[in-house]
């Protein structure tokens, strides 16, 4: 058991820090949250730097135009971007943590070149096509058909809570292709250009009141057989080999940034005099245990990750259960610390606190991760 | 950075786990709870013989000369298997008291919770226990002595040192304590899936309904957090570190201690089953100095005096 960095690690970290504390001040400013395009060309612009530095795709493989990194070094990367403020992958997270990886380890060669280069420079985004109104939690009864007519598929359904439909030029889409085989075997993972015919992006409001995601409607949008990845109706497998990809390391960063902001609440507390209440006080040394272990069952995963090749295990879905959670708590901690004050929306609290209210929802609620921790890692039976 | 067991760990562990369970199995463990609390000193030298006192010692003063992560472990095994007995006190006392190292002097101490274990039986007691009175302990396998006033240390006394600096005496039972609770917590979530598979109502395994199944995933989740959290701070050797692995640990194991009775149903409340065995000893440890509030308090501490990380 070794918590101490290599010397290669630690110099890595460096060149990182470096780049870091160089480039950040050049960023434009931030876009408001409800100034799509704004946000887009933000996180694209920030992608396109990382990409100039050689950062972009650090843990893809190299033959998908990645840098081949360990996971300990991309641990790093995430940690070091977290601590100096840099953005967050934003409107790139398809790309870059899912269809990406998807294509990458699933495509022919002719679509890693055409897909995987563009997401690395910071030139398109990719949303999820995945959910529907009729398949959420059960993602395998999705509904939306696609039918070969010559070149093409043809294909018509509706999705819903498609995160950045509106600025996407591609969707990772599952879809339908045959009916009659059961449910997980007849469907199809196609990459689907967001400027087709037939196509329309309705935007959802959020609880928070901003349109994070859409419900997006397909009226016999074509789609060229081409444009999909891996054999027909095995797109349920495509999918899943990613999936625990996402789950992995998808909230490294927050966790970090989650530590710092415990560490402003109690700061908050002790100005506000709410810090006296030991219950309160106890509250937070609780949170602080919390996010300490998170943080150490996340260099425990990337170590076990790293011993085996880089396959993240399945301690994806433990640290996704109890990350959510702990969120959650850290919120309602600060709006308890803020008191009153926690009932206005001009402050970041407030806003995150309702942004946490997602995260046992989005990428697989709490209730479905028990299910996964309970059948794939204790083996217990399925219910009927 | 390689934070997983290396194979020298593994194999240690492995080790204690196989003489722990050769020595210490179930019959060994009901047999004990219907003797009354009586230490064992042929299975104490044994655990002497193997190290698990001196393990720590330096090689020069006969010692296995290992550090804390092997130490946790090594407690990690004995919090699984319930095994009774000042097992922290004695191996505190490797090098200072005579005889502690090889397992031939049994040695007890006044803890900063205010209770002493084991104080009838031991050789050797550390810290003032003068006008110590019994109690009739909850833990069959831990009899209890309450001291007038608390002589030992409490983690309010501590100040944070590097990984170089040698502990005092309160976080290290602190952390040992967290692995005794870490492997307690493994097995009842172990009993308890074992269970879930094999009882059948409605038809089917209790465990395939998800009331059950989502008890147990609760149960593994709670134990991997305080895995990561009670193995670090054995690496650190920091006392917030420390503070946070004990919380988690009491946590992981009392509450899974506390499902698994719920998962076992009519049975789980009988003397019969071990369940309350791992409860009431987990009870039992969380009474240990560095419990609940002092590590909250010294985590809230922390957050506001910048030190940590
Ligand atoms: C902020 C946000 C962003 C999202 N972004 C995207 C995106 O970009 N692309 C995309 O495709 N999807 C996206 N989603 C959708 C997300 O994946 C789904 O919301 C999620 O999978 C749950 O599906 P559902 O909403 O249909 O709820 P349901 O599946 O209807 O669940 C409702 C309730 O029933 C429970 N439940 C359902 N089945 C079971 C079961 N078997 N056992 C126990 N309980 C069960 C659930 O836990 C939940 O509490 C996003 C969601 C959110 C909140």
């Amino acid at each position: 058991m070794d918590l101490t960095y290599t010397p290669e690690e630690e110099e890595f970290r460096a060149r990182l820090r470096e780049w870091l504390a160089e480039v950040l001040p050049s960023l434009p400013p931030k876009p408001s949250p409800d100034d799509w395009p704004g946000r887009r060309a933000y996180d694209l612009g920030w992608q396109r730097m990382l990409y100039d530095a050689g950062y972009a795709g650090l843990h893809w493989p190299v033959d998908a135009g990645g840098r081949g990194a360990t996971p300990t070094q991309h641990l790093i990367y995430l940690e070091e971007t977290e601590k100096a403020g840099a953005p967050y992958v934003g409107a790139n997270f398809v790309g870059l943590l899912h269809a990406g990886p998807t294509i990458a380890s699933e495509g022919t060669p002719a679509q890693r070149a055409r897909w995987l280069p563009p997401v690395l420079r910071g030139e398109e985004v990719w949303c999820q096509g995945f959910s529907e109104p009729d398949a959420g939690s059960d993602l395998a009864a999705l509904r939306t058909r696609a039918w070969r007519d010559g070149d093409d598929y043809v294909v018509s359904g509706s999705k819903i809570w498609t995160s950045h439909a509106e600025v996407a030029d591609w969707c990772e889409l599952l879809v339908r292709t045959d009916p009659a085989a059961p449910k997980h075997r007849g469907i199809s993972w196609l990459a689907m250009p967001m400027d087709a015919p037939g196509i329309t992006v309705r935007p959802l409001r959020t609880l928070a009141g901003s349109t994070e995601f859409a419900e997006v409607f397909l009226d016999e949008v074509r789609v060229p057989v081409t444009h999909r990845v891996g054999a027909e109706n095995d797109g349920w497998r495509v999918t899943m080999v990613t999936l625990s990809y996402e789950r992995g390391t998808a909230f490294v960063g927050e966790v970090v940034a989650c530590r710092r902001v415990l560490g402003e609440v109690a700061r908050e507390a002790r100005k506000n005099g709410r810090w006296d209440d030991p219950a309160l006080r106890r509250r937070l040394g609780g949170l602080n245990a919390e996010f300490r272990a998170l943080w150490r069952l996340t260099q425990w995963n990337v170590s076990e990750a790293q011993r085996n090749g880089g396959v993240p295990g399945v301690g994806g879905s433990v640290f996704k259960l109890r990350y959510s959670h702990a969120r959650q708590e850290l919120y309602d901690a600060a709006a308890e610390v803020l008191g009153p004050e926690a009932l206005d929306l001009g402050r970041e609290w407030t806003l995150d606190r309702l942004s946490s209210l997602s995260y046992t929802i989005a990428a697989g609620t709490s209730q479905i991760q028990h299910n996964i921790v309970a059948e794939r890692i204790l083996g217990l039976p399925k219910g009927r | 950075m390689d934070f997983q067991l290396t194979d020298d760990q593994r194999a240690l562990k492995a080790g204690v786990r196989e003489l722990l369970a050769a020595r210490f199995g179930r019959e060994r463990l009901r047999a004990a709870v219907d003797e009354g609390p009586r230490l064992d000193r042929a299975l104490w030298r044994e655990l002497g013989e193997a190290g698990f006192f001196a393990l720590r010692l330096p090689e020069a003063e006969g010692g296995v000369g290992l550090g804390l992560p092997e130490a946790v472990l090594a407690f990690e095994e004995a919090g699984r298997v319930l095994l009774p007995g000042p097992l922290i006190a004695t191996h505190l006392a490797a090098g200072v008291v005579d005889g502690a190292a090889t397992g031939e002097t049994v040695v007890t101490a006044v803890d900063g919770g205010g209770l002493v274990e084991w104080l009838a039986e031991a050789d050797v007691v550390r810290g003032e226990a003068t006008g110590a009175e019994p109690l009739r302990s909850v833990d069959p396998l831990t009899p209890l002595h309450r001291v007038p006033v608390s002589g030992g240390a409490g983690l309010a006394d501590v100040r944070p040192m590097g990984s170089t600096g040698a502990l005092p005496t309160a976080p290290l039972t602190s952390l040992f304590t967290a692995a005794e609770q870490l492997g307690t917590a493994a097995r009842a979530c172990e009993t308890a899936v074992q269970h879930a598979r094999t009882r059948e109502q409605f038809g089917q395994p209790i465990g395939a309904f998800q009331a059950v199944k989502h008890l147990c995933a609760q149960m593994l989740v709670r134990v991997e957090l305080a895995r990561a959290a009670v193995y670090a701070a054995a690496v650190t050797a920091d006392p917030v570190d420390i503070a946070a692995a004990r919380l988690l640990a009491d946590e992981a194991a009392v509450r899974g201690a506390r499902d698994c009775l719920q998962v076992h149903g009519g049975m789980g409340f009988t003397w019969e089953s071990d369940v309350h065995l791992c409860l009431k000893r987990a009870w039992t440890r969380t009474q240990r100095t560095g419990s609940a509030t002092e590590s909250e308090e010294l985590l809230a501490a922390d957050l506001v005096s910048g030190v940590g990380r």
